[in-house]
């Protein structure tokens, strides 16, 4: 693309940011169809009760830390201190990894309980909701390392780049969306 | 404008352009919409001619025409396929993905939508979708043949027909791709819209064409990912052995099917959540081509501007509150269904507005009679033949009589088909020279048109009749049913028309190649419009305005002001 046509773009950050919120207004259908299903199929005369793999908890104090350390890792960058945002934004990923593996802990417990995905509606949908919410976790990781490799290489620039703030928002959000799922999986039938 | 001397990769294949990316969507729905016409070329052809041989065609469909005689599983991947290219791959890709990319930023003043990477990457990735759909013929067991709605048990047991088998795993991935694009889509378009407006350029000032596509990006965006989640749970009953969509004592065969608990109406209700909207999806932005076309060949203000914006938001509202009228008969409490109507009929009063509008502006207007005011008035003229059945359909009452009935066919094919196909006609008559800098042959267009409105009439008409009459939707062969066969003169009228209508588009693909090199040469405001678009070169090069981007002054319906010696105002000038 030549310089004129981007140049008499409006303000970039703004139409990443707004890009952005759209894209998890999408993302939000998705789950909100999802949910609509959940509830509908709970409704039928097979659904049973799931006990949720007791390391779910620990999952989620993980992923909860990582909203943390990422939020720690996005003021770095606006102050300008790289050094310390790598640090903090490779701990995010670390935590944010931490958090992939103990769902997939979660469903070898379930696995070994005699629970798969195809026992019952129930546990069809912890395995559906639970694998599609972590595949968009997949990609915040990925976001996250980008943005390592960038700082890394020196390009990054504070003060230029609007990534890590809405690496930080994506991040958050998932981070929400497990809460409510959580909520979904232990309150909804 | 200067720019960077651009290889023919990075010009004609993977290009960030918006007008080449909106071509290019343009000749992919093109080609499917040409395979769509076929397919239904051959459902008529069984409908017409029932079950008699054609030896010919058994060189090009050895299975699904053995000995010349299509076979009933044939038939019914062909009417699924047919719906599913037609709706997905042309309806809505034409309209929305062709003409939105290359239009929203020239009337709206921008360089180029928001994320052209984006753009470029959501093109790409519907084209692995259209070939997956197509290929899907090839498969052992042929296409998909559970109709564009893809129902379970049909869609979700791969023994069912022979069609569950490869052909509807392949329509689902095809599928896929295609809601991957369009969501990435209607993302451009919602934030190119809100933010890279030229300076004056205030929202109530947008030509309704980009209030169309606005409100259509929005619709995508939130209807599409409720056919996603339905996909990913239809493709775990498919291959893993849940049972989201399957109750218990299916059998096939004699072999009774492991699912238990599952309902069908759970995939009726996430699809038609998207199924809905997904049919303002198409007709909005033929409502949008309309208004321009309209008001530039009336020569007159379209009448109503605010009401119509509002119209097209309360469209957009409603059409989510709404799916359920597709399931009246699926068992539905009746208070529920009666709720249904209610917000269904109450589509009817934006829909009215717009029909009123547009009427208001022709009324003693001193019209220009060209090929493309010609296909925006039949849009008027389909709109309300359609929207009128409509009110049966959307009444649960009559419904239960009609459901599943061919009025139900000539219903959405004058409503949706129809007001979608003949909007996107006047758009490409009319906006062909800002494509091409060249016009279209007028002579042929008109041909096309009197041959298409004439020929579409005849084919749906006919068919509220058939529907009213008994005959049923999606049959092989009505006359296995003694009620229907003095019905058979009439399918055959209706096979002969709808081939007359398929060789009608012959003469607009011939007129469409054609011009691209030996057109009449335009100017850039060759109809004398006062949309911003209208403003840049005949052919704009990457960027659209040599210099910089005009500032707007005034909305695009500045005509034959008595103050004026000239009986139009571009937005542009002062």
């Amino acid at each position: 693309m030549t310089a004129a046509v981007s140049g008499a773009m409006a303000d970039r950050r703004q139409v990443n940011r707004l890009g952005l919120l759209v894209g998890l207004g999408g993302i939000t259908m998705l789950f909100a169809a999802f949910t609509s299903a959940y509830i509908v199929r709970s409704g039928g005369a097979d659904w049973v009760a799931l006990e949720l793999p007791p390391i779910l908890w620990l999952n989620t104090v993980l992923i909860a830390l990582s909203s943390g350390t990422l939020e720690a890792a996005r003021r770095a960058f606006r102050a300008g201190r790289l050094a310390s945002f790598r640090s903090w934004s490779a701990a995010t990923a670390a935590l944010g990894t931490g958090f992939l593996a103990g769902q997939y802990a979660g469903w070898l417990q379930l696995n070994e309980a005699g629970v798969f995905l195809q026992s019952h509606p129930k546990s069809s949908f912890f395995f559906v909701l639970t694998g599609v919410h972590g595949v968009h976790l997949v990609a915040g990781v990925i976001a996250l390392l980008a943005l390592f490799g960038l700082a890394a290489t020196g390009r990054l620039v504070p003060g230029r780049s609007d990534a890590p703030a809405l690496t930080a928002i994506y991040w958050h959000f998932t981070g929400g969306l497990w809460l409510y799922l959580l909520a979904v999986l232990s309150l909804l039938g | 404008m200067a720019h960077a001397k651009e290889s023919f990769i990075s010009k004609y294949i993977f290009s960030f352009d918006h007008k080449m990316i909106g071509k290019q969507y343009f000749t992919l729905a093109m080609i499917m919409g040409f395979i769509g016409g076929i397919l239904a070329v051959l459902i008529r052809l069984q409908l017409g001619f029932p079950s008699q041989p054609w030896p010919f065609l058994e060189n090009l469909f050895p299975v699904g025409m053995a000995s010349g005689i299509m076979t009933p599983e044939f038939y019914v991947s062909l009417f699924t396929m047919h719906g599913t290219i037609m709706v997905f791959f042309l309806l809505s890709l034409l309209p929305v993905s062709g003409f939105g990319n290359f239009l929203i930023p020239l009337q709206i003043g921008a360089r180029d939508m928001a994320f052209p990477f984006l753009n470029m990457l959501s093109f790409w990735t519907v084209v692995p979708g259209a070939i997956i759909i197509i290929i899907s013929f090839f498969v052992e067991g042929g296409a998909a043949a559970s109709g564009w709605t893809a129902y379970p048990p049909l869609s979700a047991i791969r023994s069912a027909i022979p069609g569950s088998g490869a052909g509807q795993t392949l329509w689902l991935v095809g599928m896929i791709f295609f809601v991957a694009s369009f969501t990435m889509g209607g993302l451009n378009f919602v934030v190119t819209i809100l933010n890279l407006r030229t300076k004056g350029l205030r929202l109530m000032r947008m030509p309704l064409t980009t209030w169309a596509q606005f409100v259509v990006g929005i619709l995508g965006l939130l209807s599409f990912p409720a056919l996603a989640a339905g996909a990913i749970l239809l493709t775990f009953d498919r291959s893993l052995g849940t049972s989201f969509f399957l109750p218990a004592g299916i059998f096939i065969g004699d072999t009774l099917m492991p699912h238990e608990g599952g309902t069908p109406l759970l995939w009726q209700h996430l699809f038609w959540f998207l199924g809905h909207p997904e049919v303002y999806i198409i007709m909005l932005p033929a409502m949008g081509f309309t208004s321009d076309v309209l008001a530039t060949f009336c020569r007159r203000p379209i009448f109503g501007y605010r009401s119509m914006v509002y119209a097209i938001m309360a469209i957009g509202t409603l059409s989510f509150l709404v799916w359920g009228h597709h399931m009246f008969v699926s068992g539905m409490s009746p208070f529920l269904g009666s709720l249904f109507v209610v917000t269904t009929l109450a589509i009817a009063i934006p829909s009215a507005v717009k029909a009123f509008n547009w009427l208001f502006t022709i009324a003693k207007a001193k019209i220009r009679f060209t090929t493309a005011a010609l296909f925006a008035l039949a849009v008027v003229s389909l709109f309300v033949t359609g929207g009128l059945t409509g009110i049966f359909l959307g009444t649960n009452a009559t419904d239960i009589q009609l459901h599943d009935t061919y009025f139900v066919v000539g219903h959405f094919h004058f409503i949706m088909a129809g007001a979608g196909l003949f909007g996107a006609f006047a758009a490409v008559y009319f906006w062909y020279p800002k494509m091409f800098g060249r016009k279209l042959n007028e002579r042929i267009g008109k041909i096309h048109f009197w041959i298409t409105f004439v020929a579409y009439y005849a084919v749906f008409f006919p068919m509220h009749y058939l529907g009213v009459a008994g005959m049923m939707r999606r049959i092989y062969d009505p006359n296995v049913y003694e009620y229907l066969q003095p019905l058979q003169p009439v399918n055959l009228f209706i096979t002969i028309s709808a081939f007359v209508l398929f060789a009608g588009q012959l003469l607009f693909l011939w007129n469409y190649f054609v011009s691209m090199r030996r057109g009449e040469t335009a100017t850039g405001n060759p109809w004398d419009a006062a949309g911003l678009e209208w403003s840049t070169p005949a052919k704009p090069g990457h960027g659209n305005w040599e210099g910089d981007i005009p500032e707007v002054h005034r909305w695009p319906y500045d005509y034959s002001r008595p103050d004026r010696k000239r009986d139009f105002v571009g937005q542009w000038e002062s």
